[in-house]
C-alpha cells in the first residue's frame, strides 16, 4: 500500500516538474495532458488507499529523515488516515477535473506550460498538507499552497490589479502564518515533538492557558488560510486570477486547509471549548456577513467567492461546536459543487469575452445550455435542496447548532441559508434568464469545448448524490474523528423543514424578482445597497488604517533613517578613509630618507605605546592584587 | 671600578643613538650602510651583556645569528650599490625617488 501513497503524493510533483521543461516554449498540449495524466494515476492512488482505509487500514510510513539536531526529529513523515484519505480524494477528484477543464480554458494563453506547472505545483502541496504526520509537515504544505496560490492569482502578472491581488493574498496569509508558526513552537517547547499522535496523546497533561494559546495560535493561522473575518479581503481581490485557479484553489481545496486543520487537531480543540464556541460564533458571523455582500456584487467570480466565505463559515460553526465529521462533510460537499459552480462561471466569462458583470448577460440559456445546467445544479446544491449534497451538509450544520442549544448561531445560519439561496439564483436568473441584454452591449456568447463540459460532469454528479453517501462518511470518519451526540431527533423533521422551507422561500423570491431582468438602478441610493456595495467598507478602512499611514512609515523611514543614518554613516566612513588617504599620501614622495624618518617616528610611537601599555597593564594588576 | 651590566647598557643605547641619527641624517648611502651596522652591532652588545647577566646563552646566541645576518646583508647591499652607482655614478640618497607615490 506504501507505493499508493507515493504514487499519489509524487504524481503531482512529477507532473509539475515535466511541465516546467516546457516553461520557456509555445503551447504544447503535452503539458496539459500529461500533467491530467499523473492527476488521474494520483486519483486513482488515492481510491485504492480509499478502498483499503474503509477495510479499516491506515497507512503510515516515514520517507526520510528531514530534520535531526539534539532533541528535535522532525522526519517526512506521511499518514493516509480516515480524514487525510478523505481530503486526498477531494483534492485529487476536483484538481482532476481541473486540469482538463483548463486544457480548454487556457486555450489561448500563452502562458499554458507554465500554468499547469503552477497548478500542479500546488496540488502537491496541497496533498503534503492532508497527508503529513505532524506539524511541521503540514506547516511546509501550507507554505506550499500559500507560494502557489501566490503565482497563480498574479498568473496575470502584467495586469497591475492582478499583481496586486496576488500580493495582497501573500501578505495576509503571511500575517496568520506567523500566528501558526507560533502555536506549532508553543507546541514544540511544551511537549517536544510535532508528530501528530505524541502531541495529541500528551497534550491534556499540559496547564490549561498553554492549550488555549496553542488552540488560539493555530486557528489564527487557519482564519488566514480560510479567509474568515478579519483577514478575509483576499478572498475576493484573488479572483484576479485565472478562474480554474479559483475553483481548485480559492473554494475546492486550498481555503478549506484551516478547516481541515481544526479538524486534524480536535483532541486540542476538544479541551478548549470556549475557543470552539468563538470559533463557532466567527464562522456563523462570517456565514452571514459574506452571504450579505454577495447579494449586491456585480461581478460573478466575486459573488462565487463570497458564497465561499460563507460557507467555509459554516464549515467553522460545526468544527468549532466539535461536530468535526460534519465540517470535513460539509468541507468535501462544498468542495464539488463550488467548483462546479467556478468552472461554470469558467465558461460565462470565455463566452462574454471576459464580461463578468451578470448585469450585461441575461438569457444566456439559449447560447449555453450545458453550462447553464450545470450552473443551475450546482446552485441549488449550494442552497441545500433535497436531494442535492448541500441539503446533506449544511442541514447538519444547522442541526448541530440546534442541538447544542446555541439557538443565536442557528438563527443566523438559518437567515444565511436563505440568503444563499437568494444570491445563487439571482446570479442565475441574472446571468442565463431574462432578456438577452447582452445583444446592447454587442457580445457573441458561444458555448465551452464540449470535453470541458464533460470534464465538469464528474463533479455534477457528485453535487448530487455526495450526500446520499452520508452514513457510509459517518462511518469511515468516526473510527478517528469524535462522533457528535445529536439531542434533535424530536425535532429533526421540523428542523429540516423549516431549513428547506426558508432555502426555497430565497430561490422563489430571487426567480420572481429577477424575473424581468435586473433591479431599478435607484436601489443604488440606498444606504444598505452602499455599504453592502463597498463590503461594509473594511477595504477602505484597511487602506485608511494600515495601508497609508504604513506607507508613511515607510517614506518617513527611508528619508529620515534610511538616508540621513544609516546611509550617513556608511558614506561617513567611507569619506573619512578617502580623505586620510588625500591627505596622507604627500607622505610618499619617494625619497627614501625621509621615509627612514617615517619609520624611526613609527618606531619611537610602538616604543612609547608598548611601555605606557605594559606600565598600565602592570599598574592595574597590583592593584588587584 | 668594576664594569656593570648597567655600563654596557648605557654604552648600548649610545651606539644606538648614534645609529639611529646616521640613519636619519646621512645622504650618502654607504654611510647609511656603517649606521645600520652601528645599530645592529648595538643591540648585540645588550644582548650579549643581558645573556651573560642572567647566565642565559640564548642572547649570545642570537647575537652570532645577527651578526651573520648582519654580513649576508651587507654583501647583498654592496652588490646593489655597485650596480647602482656603475649606472648613475652618484650614491646620493635624495636622487633615488622612483618609489614616488
Amino acid at each position: 500500500m506504501e507505493v499508493y501513497l507515493y504514487i499519489a503524493l509524487f504524481a503531482p510533483l512529477v507532473g509539475s516538474l515535466f511541465a516546467a521543461l516546457f516553461g520557456a516554449t509555445p503551447k504544447t498540449y503535452i503539458t496539459g495532458i500529461v500533467t491530467s495524466g499523473l492527476l488521474f494515476t494520483s486519483f486513482v492512488s488515492s481510491a485504492i488507499l480509499l478502498s483499503y482505509v474503509m477495510s479499516g487500514h491506515t497507512v503510515h510510513v516515514e520517507l526520510m529523515t528531514w530534520m535531526a539536531t539534539g532533541d528535535l526529529y522532525i522526519p517526512f513523515g506521511f499518514v493516509v488516515d480516515q480524514v487525510s484519505v478523505t481530503m486526498m480524494m477531494v483534492v485529487t477528484i476536483v484538481s482532476t477535473v481541473v486540469h482538463v477543464y483548463s486544457i480548454g480554458y487556457m486555450d489561448h494563453d500563452k502562458g499554458f506550460n507554465r500554468f499547469f506547472s503552477y497548478l500542479s505545483a500546488f496540488v502537491f502541496s496541497m496533498m503534503v498538507l492532508v497527508m503529513s504526520d505532524n506539524f511541521a509537515g503540514l506547516f511546509i504544505g501550507w507554505e506550499g499552497v500559500g507560494l502557489c496560490s501566490w503565482l497563480l492569482i498574479g498568473f496575470w502578472y502584467h495586469k497591475e490589479s492582478a499583481t496586486w491581488a496576488a500580493n495582497e493574498a501573500f501578505i495576509m496569509n503571511r500575517i496568520a502564518d506567523l500566528a501558526m508558526l507560533i502555536g506549532i513552537f508553543m507546541m514544540y517547547w511544551n511537549l517536544g515533538s510535532l508528530q501528530y499522535d505524541v502531541v495529541f496523546a500528551n497534550i491534556g497533561n499540559l496547564p490549561m492557558h498553554i492549550i488555549t494559546w496553542i488552540g488560539i495560535f493555530l486557528f489564527i493561522g487557519a482564519m488566514g488560510k480560510s479567509a474568515q473575518f478579519p483577514l478575509h479581503t483576499w478572498l475576493a481581490d484573488a479572483m484576479e486570477g485565472p478562474t480554474p485557479v479559483s475553483a481548485l484553489i480559492h473554494a475546492a481545496t486550498m481555503v478549506t486547509a484551516g478547516v481541515y486543520l481544526v479538524i486534524r487537531a480536535n483532541p486540542i480543540y476538544d479541551l478548549i471549548p470556549e475557543v470552539g464556541y468563538f470559533i463557532a460564533s466567527l464562522g456563523a458571523f462570517v456565514a452571514m456577513f459574506a452571504a450579505t455582500m454577495a447579494l449586491v456584487n456585480r461581478d460573478m467570480k466575486r459573488i462565487i467567492a463570497y458564497s465561499t466565505l460563507s460557507q467555509l463559515g459554516y464549515m467553522f460553526v460545526a468544527a468549532g461546536l466539535g461536530a468535526y465529521w460534519v465540517a470535513l462533510f460539509h468541507l468535501m460537499a462544498h468542495a464539488f459543487f463550488k467548483a462546479l459552480l467556478f468552472l461554470g462561471a469558467g465558461n460565462v466569462m470565455h463566452a462574454m469575452s471576459d464580461e463578468l458583470d451578470p448585469v450585461k448577460m441575461g438569457g444566456l440559456y439559449k447560447a449555453m445550455k450545458g453550462t447553464a445546467i450545470l450552473m443551475i445544479l450546482a446552485s441549488v446544491a449550494l442552497a441545500g435542496i433535497w436531494p442535492l449534497a448541500g441539503f446533506f451538509s449544511k442541514d447538519k450544520i444547522l442541526e448541530v447548532a440546534f442541538s447544542s442549544e446555541h439557538y443565536i448561531l442557528w438563527g443566523t445560519l438559518w437567515i444565511t441559508a436563505g440568503l444563499t439561496a437568494f444570491y445563487s439564483f439571482r446570479l442565475i436568473m441574472l446571468a442565463f434568464f431574462g432578456e438577452e441584454r447582452y445583444k446592447n452591449f454587442g457580445f457573441h456568447p458561444h458555448e465551452a469545448y464540449p470535453y470541458m463540459l464533460i470534464a465538469m460532469s464528474p463533479l455534477a454528479v457528485l453535487a448530487v448524490i455526495a450526500g446520499w453517501f452520508e452514513h457510509d462518511f459517518i462511518r469511515l470518519v468516526t473510527t478517528l474523528l469524535p462522533g457528535y451526540e445529536f439531542h434533535t431527533h424530536h425535532v429533526e423533521a421540523i428542523l429540516i423543514a423549516v431549513t428547506s422551507l426558508i432555502a426555497l422561500t430565497g430561490i422563489i423570491s430571487a426567480i420572481l424578482m429577477y424575473k424581468k431582468g435586473p433591479l431599478d438602478t435607484k436601489w443604488e441610493n440606498n444606504i444598505c445597497y452602499k455599504i453592502l456595495i463597498n463590503q461594509y467598507f473594511i477595504p477602505k478602512i484597511y487602506d485608511e488604517v494600515f495601508s497609508k499611514p504604513y506607507l508613511k512609515l515607510s517614506k518617513l523611514a527611508w528619508k529620515e533613517i534610511d538616508l540621513k543614518i544609516v546611509d550617513a554613516t556608511v558614506d561617513g566612513i567611507a569619506n573619512m578613509i578617502y580623505q586620510t588617504g588625500e591627505k596622507t599620501h604627500t607622505m610618499q614622495n619617494g625619497n627614501l630618507s625621509s621615509m627612514l624618518r617615517w619609520m624611526v617616528i613609527g618606531l619611537v610611537v610602538l616604543l612609547v605605546l608598548a611601555v605606557a601599555f605594559t606600565a598600565g597593564y602592570n599598574a592595574v594588576n597590583l592593584q588587584a592584587m | 671600578m668594576e664594569i656593570t651590566l648597567t655600563h654596557y647598557l648605557v654604552l648600548s643605547t649610545l651606539l644606538f643613538a648614534i645609529g639611529l641619527i646616521g640613519v636619519m641624517r646621512r645622504k650618502n648611502l654607504l654611510m647609511l650602510f656603517f649606521a645600520t651596522e652601528i645599530l645592529l652591532n648595538s643591540v648585540n652588545i645588550g644582548m650579549a651583556a643581558i645573556s651573560h647577566y642572567r647566565g642565559d646563552y640564548t642572547g649570545q646566541m642570537f647575537a652570532f645569528f645577527i651578526i651573520a645576518i648582519a654580513a649576508s646583508e651587507v654583501a647583498v647591499g654592496l652588490g646593489l650599490l655597485i650596480v647602482w652607482y656603475k649606472r648613475t655614478g652618484k650614491i646620493d640618497l635624495d636622487q633615488m625617488t622612483s618609489m614616488r607615490g
